[in-house]
């Protein structure tokens, strides 16, 4: 069969969203790739600069919705920043706990997502089945189940419910026998195996020079977490490791998202026991003054950035929002050529695509 | 009265009730058409008449068993796939026989739906690719006996057609060739990818399936069903050609395209594959063919393996026999919602460098049994 250019476009179920990526197929080899973007445009950058700073909490967690309390979080972070606005202590542990829930429930959809581009039903429903108690914390704690319009400038809205603490620490004890189910299921099946292991290869001066950040990054044999290398909020005072593995195929992409959510179980028992009695949100100005503010967090997906302008309005000059996945795409060439077509799900899908928060 | 009885209690009267049409058809049509229907009625009062009836009605017993059997398996399939997880399964539709009318209901939805062919398709392959697929099952399954006198494929002296078993086969694997036809004509790059698998798939699959098959039919000495399940009367052959068993199932779960093996119609990487331009009830006709072919499939490593309808004398034959079919079926079922789904050179190689010699051992099991005079 002659060279051919096939769309895993937009109405193709591996694309978590509104993306293309052509591939060139020899047979069933993969010759060439290139992934688009650009279907999604929603123009939240110029949303931003109309609104108020308080209104645009919630346009920023609905940027990526596996992980929209990371971004509402990066969003208050960057500019508590510009406004220099010391957050009550209560207020970070409980941001910390809220933001860890949100990576396993997010790691847990990915993995569902992944198992269904794998073919293994039963993996995509046990684990939504379990992504459900802690979408039900969440929703305890904030009052919705996907975009939590939770953090605040200058603390978060509400103090924790009653028996948040408690149902917490069941959740964290749930999650690691389950945790221990899915190594069962995922590791201890041949086929599933078979599909990994050493495909999607990404070298580790690639991963660097293209700007992988995130699992990815890590499971190419690069220890970079900016929850340890920058640390910011409240993790430099809790004990948990970033998880790093040298294979950098998909199954290294797997492996390191499997220990992070044990790290992440960790992280939310030891955020609620030390949790702090007092304030949880402290008043913030209207006006920001000028200036720039900056923030970084390491988002399920890799490193989220906002650079905030400021002009001493009530509004924003200016908001540049730096997504993970846009520059994880990019990377879609390095992984995909050699390989064969059902190699493209297992790889996309290893990257937990979200295309809401990389088309702007 | 038993089941026997009141089962060719329903023959007789449908046989009667298709006589009793052609007759009525050949007195009123004649006084509208004359001419053409002459000859009709001509052929109507001859012997030529009962060859005809006996053809409709075993049609008809084969449509029935199909149908029937194909919606128990559905819903089987529904309900333990909502056991594995986690949910009921239908149970609104029907919710006094657990749902079994869901999929009466989705039939329906799916017959009321528009047939579309794309432009650029290939018309008289697009047209042609459903019937071939669901004719040569149906045919299969035709060739299959339910017991020793249910079935269209046993006679009157109970001997059973000569080479039935080889006839089933036959049908069964015509099935491959219709994807590759209705891949390359939708005009489709996912579908012409999922057709060529098809092909390729079958390449790699038919030929352990056929050797451990033959394995059988050297130990029962015989092509035929009926003789194949008379000789498992003392031991079933999945007991001494458990290897052959095992490399039977698996090539079964490749014939007949489910999940680890379902590479043609791979949802996620090519769009459900060769049926991705089918909608409508073409699609459910494949929906359909792809669940009978599930229960030819256990049926033949029923008869080939299972004993047939063997069985302690409490039940019916025909009974004995489908339970082992759905049990098989149940098996393949457990598999397909469980384990991610191979790649296509993965499964070439399972196929050639695995099963393959396997395959080849199992003969020589079976040709030694034979030699040795055990069986």
């Amino acid at each position: 069969m002659a060279e051919m250019w096939i769309n895993m476009g937009p109405q193709h179920p591996m694309t978590h969203g509104l993306w293309n990526l052509r591939i060139k197929v020899d047979g069933e080899t993969i010759t060439d790739a290139e992934p688009e973007v650009g279907y999604l445009h929603r123009g939240i950058e110029k949303l931003c600069e109309g609104k108020t700073y308080t209104q645009i909490i919630p346009l920023a967690d609905r940027l990526c919705y596996g992980s929209s309390m990371t971004w509402s979080h990066l969003y208050c972070l960057t500019v508590e920043d510009l406004m220099g606005v010391e957050v009550p202590e209560r207020a970070e542990y409980i941001r910390v706990a809220a933001i860890e829930m949100q990576r396993i429930a997010s790691h847990l959809m990915w993995l569902a997502a992944y198992a269904v581009d794998l073919g293994a039903m039963v993996g995509f429903i046990y684990t939504m089945r379990d992504r459900e108690v802690f979408i039900d914390l969440l929703q305890a704690l904030t009052g919705s189940r996907l975009t939590y319009n939770y953090p605040r400038i200058g603390g978060v809205a509400h103090d924790v419910p009653p028996d948040f603490e408690r149902d917490s620490l069941r959740a964290c004890d749930y999650m690691e026998k389950k945790l221990v189910e899915y190594e069962d299921l995922f590791d201890g099946s041949k086929i599933f195996m078979m599909r990994n292991v050493g495909v999607g290869k990404l070298r580790k001066e690639d991963a660097m020079n293209l700007g992988v950040t995130g699992p990815p990054l890590r499971a190419s044999g690069v220890n970079y977490d900016l929850r340890k290398d920058m640390s910011y909020s409240v993790y430099p005072e809790l004990d948990f490791q970033a998880c790093t593995l040298p294979d950098g195929d998909c199954y290294a992409r797997y492996r390191v998202r499997m220990d992070e959510m044990y790290e992440s179980c960790k992280i939310v028992r030891q955020a609620i026991q030390k949790m702090p009695k007092g304030k949880w949100r402290i008043v913030a100005p209207r006006n920001a003054p000028s200036g720039t503010g900056l923030g970084r967090v390491e988002d399920p997906r890799g490193e989220g950035m906002m650079y905030v302008v400021g002009d001493g309005t009530d509004k924003p000059y200016r908001l540049k929002i730096r997504s993970p996945i846009f520059v994880t795409v990019s990377a879609a060439k390095k992984m995909l050529v050699g390989y064969k077509v059902a190699d493209v799900v297992a790889i996309m899908g290893g990257l937990d695509m979200c295309i809401g928060e990389a088309d702007r | 009265m038993n089941l026997f009885t009141f089962s060719y209690g329903i023959i007789h009267w449908l046989v009667d009730l298709i006589n009793h049409l052609w007759y009525w058809l050949g007195d009123v049509l004649p006084w509208q058409f004359g001419d053409f229907f002459d000859a009709v009625g001509e052929f109507a009062a001859s012997d030529g008449h009962i060859t005809v009836m006996a053809i409709l009605v075993e049609v008809l017993i084969i449509v029935i068993i199909a149908l029937v059997n194909v919606l128990n398996f559905i819903w089987i399939d529904r309900k333990f796939m909502g056991r594995m997880f986690d949910f009921y399964g239908p149970y609104y539709v029907g919710y006094r026989i657990g749902g079994w009318l869901q999929n009466l209901a989705d039939g329906i939805k799916l017959f009321v739906k528009e047939i579309i062919t794309p432009a650029k398709a290939d018309k008289l392959g697009f047209l042609l690719g459903p019937i071939i697929f669901v004719g040569s099952s149906f045919l299969a399954l035709s060739t299959i006996p339910l017991g020793r006198d249910f079935g269209i494929s046993t006679n009157a002296s109970g001997a059973g057609v000569p080479g039935s078993a080889l006839i089933a086969f036959a049908f069964f694997a015509i099935a491959p060739f219709s994807i590759l036809i209705c891949g390359w004509s939708s005009n489709n790059k996912y579908t012409l990818i999922g057709g060529l698998r098809s092909a390729a798939q079958m390449m790699s699959y038919e030929i352990p399936m056929l050797l451990t098959v033959a394995s059988v039919f050297l130990m029962a000495g015989s092509f035929n069903f009926m003789e194949i399940v008379d000789a498992q009367h003392d031991v079933w052959f999945a007991i001494p050609l458990f290897l052959g068993f095992v490399i039977f199932l698996i090539c079964l779960v490749a014939e007949v395209e489910i999940q680890p093996f379902d590479l043609p119609e791979a949802e996620a990487e090519l769009v459900e594959g060769w049926t991705t331009e089918y909608c409508g009830m073409r699609f459910g006709l494949f929906m359909m063919t792809s669940y009978l072919r599930g229960y030819i499939g256990g049926a033949l490593a029923t008869a080939l393996f299972l004993g047939g309808w063997h069985g302690p004398a409490l039940i019916p034959d025909p009974i004995w026999f489908l339970i082992k079919a759905y049990i098989v079926f149940v098996i393949i079922e457990w598999m397909r919602w469980s384990v991610p789904r191979v790649r296509v050179d993965q499964l070439l190689n399972i196929g050639w460098k695995r099963l393959m010699p396997l395959a080849m051992l199992n003969l020589l099991i079976a040709a030694s049994l034979k030699t040795l005079g055990w069986f």
